[in-house]
C-alpha cells in the first residue's frame, strides 16, 4: 500500500486531508437533507395561508370568526367556525376532565407507591396504550361506549359528544400518565424525607409536597394531552357525528374542526370550489391553536428543568 | 420547646401547611391508604378497560377471520368481504413510507446531535422538529392534498399517501435518533476524537453502530404509528372501495385503518364484525412491530452488559 513506498507523514496528511474533505461534504449534504423539515414547516404554512386567503376573500373575517352558524355544504352556505370551534373545545375538555385525574393518579401510583419491578412492566403497557390507532378506538365508541351510555342515559342519541369525549379521555391518559410521572420522579427524595420527617402521612406527602414541585410538569402533560385531543380525528368523526351545533349538551350529535375535514374529504369536492377553501381556513385554524398549545407545554418543561437542575 | 407528640399537635393547631390537618392520626392514615388505594384502582382500572375493549373486539371479529377473508376483496355482501386490497395498500405504504423516512430522519438525526454546531439555527431546527411532531395529524393531510395530490399532480396514488405519512413520521424518527444518540457514553465518543478522527468518522463508525438498537426501535414505533393512521388518508383520497391490488407507486389503494372506518361507519352489525375481524389483523401487525422493537430493546443490553 501507500504506506510503504512515501513517508508516513505525507501518508497520514493525505488520509487527514482525504477525511476533513469527506466531512465537508457530509456536513453539507446532510444540511440539506435536516433542512426537510423546515422546508415541510414552510410548506404547511404556505399552503395554509395561500388557500385560506382564497376562503377569505369569500368570506370576512369577522364572520368567520364571529358566525354561530356552520352549514357549508348547503344553500345558502354560511361559515361561522363557532359551531365546530365549540364542538372541538367541548371534546377536549370533557376528555381532560377524565384524563387528568385518572392519568394522575396512575402516575402518582407508579412513582410513588408501586414496586420498582411492578412499575417497570406497567409503565410500558400504559404507553402500548398511545400507540392503539385512533380509529380502532372510534370503533370501540361506536360499538361498545355509545351503547352503554345509551343504556344509562336512555336519551343519549346514536352519535353524540359524550362517547367521543370519553374515547379521547382514555386515549389521551397514557399522555398525561406518562408525562406526570416523570415528573413526579424528578421530585428530589429529600423533600419528601421532610415531609415525612414532619409526620406526614404519604397522602399528606404526595398532596403537598409531591404534587406541588412536580405541577408545572402536570401542567404540561395536561397541555399536551389538551392539544393531542384538540386534533384527534378518527374517533370524535367516528362517534360525535357531523351536526355543528352549539350546544352544552353532551348527548347530542356535534362536529369538530377535524371531524368538517374528514366529513368534506370523503365526499367529492371539487378543487377551488369555497367547500375545498374552507378545509384549508379549518386546517389552518387547527394548526395554530395546536402550535400554541405545544410551544406552551415546552416553556412549562423548560421552567420546571431550570427548577431542579 | 421540643414537642415531641407532634401528632396531636399538628390535630390541635399548628401553621405548618403540612400538618394542619383535621382528624387523628388514624382517619389521617385511613386517607392515606384509601388515596393509595385509588390510585392504583386507577391504574388497575385503565388497563382492565382497554383488556376488555380488545378482548371485547376479538370476539366480534375472531369469527370472521379465515382465509377468505384475506384473499376477498371489499364487497357490498359482508360474507364475500375481505381485506386483500387493504392488507396489500398498507404494505405498499408501510414500504415506500420507510424508503424515504428511515434515512431522511435518522440522517437528520444524527446530525442535529452530533455534527451540527450548536447555535441559533441549531435551535431553530430543533424546535421547529418537536413543533412538527405535534401537529395534528390531518394538517398533514390537507398539506398532502395541497402539495404532493395537486401541485406536483401524484394524484390519489400510493406516492402521495405514503410521502404525507413520510413527513408526518419524520419528527419521530428524528427526536427518537437523538434520544438514542444521546444515550451513547461520551467515552466512546471522546475515545474516537482523541485518536483523530474526524466529527463525521466518529459518528459513523462508532456512535451510529453502538446508538443503532434505539435508533431501530424508534423507527419501529414511528412506522407503526404510520400504518395506524388513517385520517390523513381520507384527505388525500384513499378509496374506500377498492377491487384490486396496487402494483406501483401510481395506483390507487385503500389501507387497513381506512377500511375499518369504512365498515365501521356503516350501520349494519355485519359490517363492524368485519370491522373487528380487520382490527385483529391492524393490531396483530402492530403487536408484532412493537415485539421486535421491544427484542431489539432487550438483546441491545445484553450485549452491553
Amino acid at each position: 500500500m501507500t504506506q510503504s513506498d512515501q513517508p508516513l507523514s505525507e501518508w497520514t496528511n493525505k488520509a487527514y486531508r482525504r477525511a476533513r474533505w469527506e466531512q465537508m461534504f457530509v456536513h453539507y449534504l446532510f444540511l440539506a437533507i435536516s433542512s426537510v423539515t423546515i422546508l415541510t414547516t414552510i410548506g404547511i404554512i404556505a399552503t395554509l395561508a395561500i388557500e385560506s386567503q382564497h376562503f377569505f376573500s369569500h368570506v370576512t373575517f369577522g364572520e368567520f370568526l364571529t358566525g354561530t352558524k356552520w352549514e357549508p355544504l348547503f344553500e345558502p352556505k354560511k361559515f361561522g367556525v363557532l359551531p365546530i370551534l365549540w364542538g372541538t373545545m367541548m371534546i377536549a375538555f370533557g376528555a381532560c376532565v377524565i384524563a387528568v385525574p385518572i392519568g394522575v393518579g396512575i402516575a402518582l401510583y407508579l412513582s410513588e407507591y408501586a414496586h420498582p419491578k411492578v412499575r417497570a412492566t406497567l409503565k410500558p403497557l400504559i404507553e402500548l396504550l398511545a400507540g392503539i390507532p385512533s380509529v380502532v378506538f372510534g370503533y370501540f365508541a361506536v360499538t361498545i361506549i355509545t351503547p352503554f351510555l345509551q343504556r344509562f342515559l336512555p336519551s343519549t342519541e346514536v352519535f353524540n359528544a359524550a362517547s367521543a369525549a370519553l374515547t379521547v379521555g382514555i386515549m389521551i391518559i397514557p399522555v398525561v400518565a406518562s408525562l406526570s410521572e416523570d415528573a413526579f420522579r424528578s421530585v428530589p427524595q429529600s423533600m419528601r424525607d421532610a415531609g415525612y420527617a414532619l409526620g406526614a402521612t404519604p397522602f399528606e406527602v404526595n398532596l403537598r409536597v409531591v404534587i406541588p414541585a412536580a405541577v408545572s410538569g402536570i401542567m404540561a402533560s395536561v397541555i399536551l394531552a389538551f392539544a393531542r385531543a384538540i386534533g384527534e380525528t378518527m374517533a370524535v368523526s367516528l362517534a360525535a357525528g357531523s351536526s355543528p351545533n352549539l350546544t352544552l349538551n353532551f348527548l347530542e350529535p356535534i362536529q369538530t374542526m377535524t371531524g368538517f375535514i374528514v366529513q368534506v374529504s370523503m365526499g367529492d369536492v371539487q378543487h377551488g370550489s369555497i367547500e375545498y377553501q374552507s378545509l384549508f381556513a379549518v386546517a389552518g385554524m387547527l394548526f395554530i391553536v395546536t402550535m400554541i398549545f405545544n410551544n406552551l407545554a415546552r416553556k412549562v418543561v423548560t421552567k420546571m428543568k431550570q427548577a431542579y437542575e | 420547646m421540643i414537642n415531641l407528640d407532634f401528632y396531636s399537635a399538628a390535630s390541635a393547631k399548628s401553621n405548618h401547611p403540612l400538618l394542619d390537618q383535621r382528624g387523628n392520626l388514624g382517619t389521617r392514615k385511613l386517607k392515606s391508604y384509601f388515596f393509595a388505594f385509588m390510585c392504583f384502582f386507577a391504574t388497575v382500572s385503565v388497563i382492565g378497560l382497554i383488556a376488555y375493549l380488545i378482548l371485547d373486539t376479538f370476539l366480534q371479529g375472531g369469527a370472521w377471520i379465515n382465509a377468505d377473508f384475506f384473499t376477498n376483496f371489499a364487497s357490498r355482501m359482508p360474507d364475500k368481504s375481505g381485506i386483500k386490497a387493504a392488507l396489500f395498500g398498507t404494505i405498499w405504504l408501510l414500504g415506500i413510507t420507510a424508503l424515504f423516512s428511515i434515512p431522511v430522519g435518522v440522517i437528520s438525526g444524527i446530525y442535529l446531535e452530533e455534527l451540527m454546531k450548536r447555535g441559533f439555527f441549531h435551535k431553530f431546527i430543533s424546535v421547529n422538529v418537536s413543533n412538527l411532531a405535534g401537529v395534528p395529524s390531518v394538517v398533514y393531510g390537507i398539506f398532502g392534498l395541497a402539495f404532493f395530490v395537486r401541485m406536483l399532480g401524484f394524484e390519489r396514488s400510493l406516492l402521495s399517501g405514503a410521502l404525507t405519512l413520510s413527513l408526518m413520521s419524520l419528527p419521530v424518527i428524528i427526536i427518537s435518533t437523538r434520544e438514542a444518540i444521546a444515550a451513547v457514553p461520551s467515552s466512546i465518543k471522546m475515545g474516537a476524537l482523541a485518536m483523530g478522527a474526524t466529527k463525521w468518522q466518529t459518528a459513523r463508525d462508532h456512535i451510529f453502530p453502538t446508538a443503532l438498537p434505539g435508533i431501530l426501535t424508534g423507527v419501529i414505533l414511528a412506522l407503526s404509528r404510520a400504518i395506524g393512521e388513517t385520517a390523513p388518508l381520507i384527505i388525500l383520497g384513499a378509496v374506500s372501495f377498492i377491487a384490486f391490488v396496487p402494483e406501483g407507486w401510481n395506483d390507487g389503494y385503500t389501507a387497513l385503518p381506512m377500511q375499518i372506518y369504512t365498515w365501521v361507519s356503516k350501520p349494519q352489525e355485519d359490517f363492524h364484525q368485519l370491522a373487528a375481524a380487520t382490527i385483529i389483523v391492524l393490531l396483530g401487525v402492530l403487536l408484532v412491530a412493537n415485539s421486535i422493537a421491544i427484542f431489539i430493546r432487550i438483546r441491545s443490553r445484553k450485549v452491553k452488559l
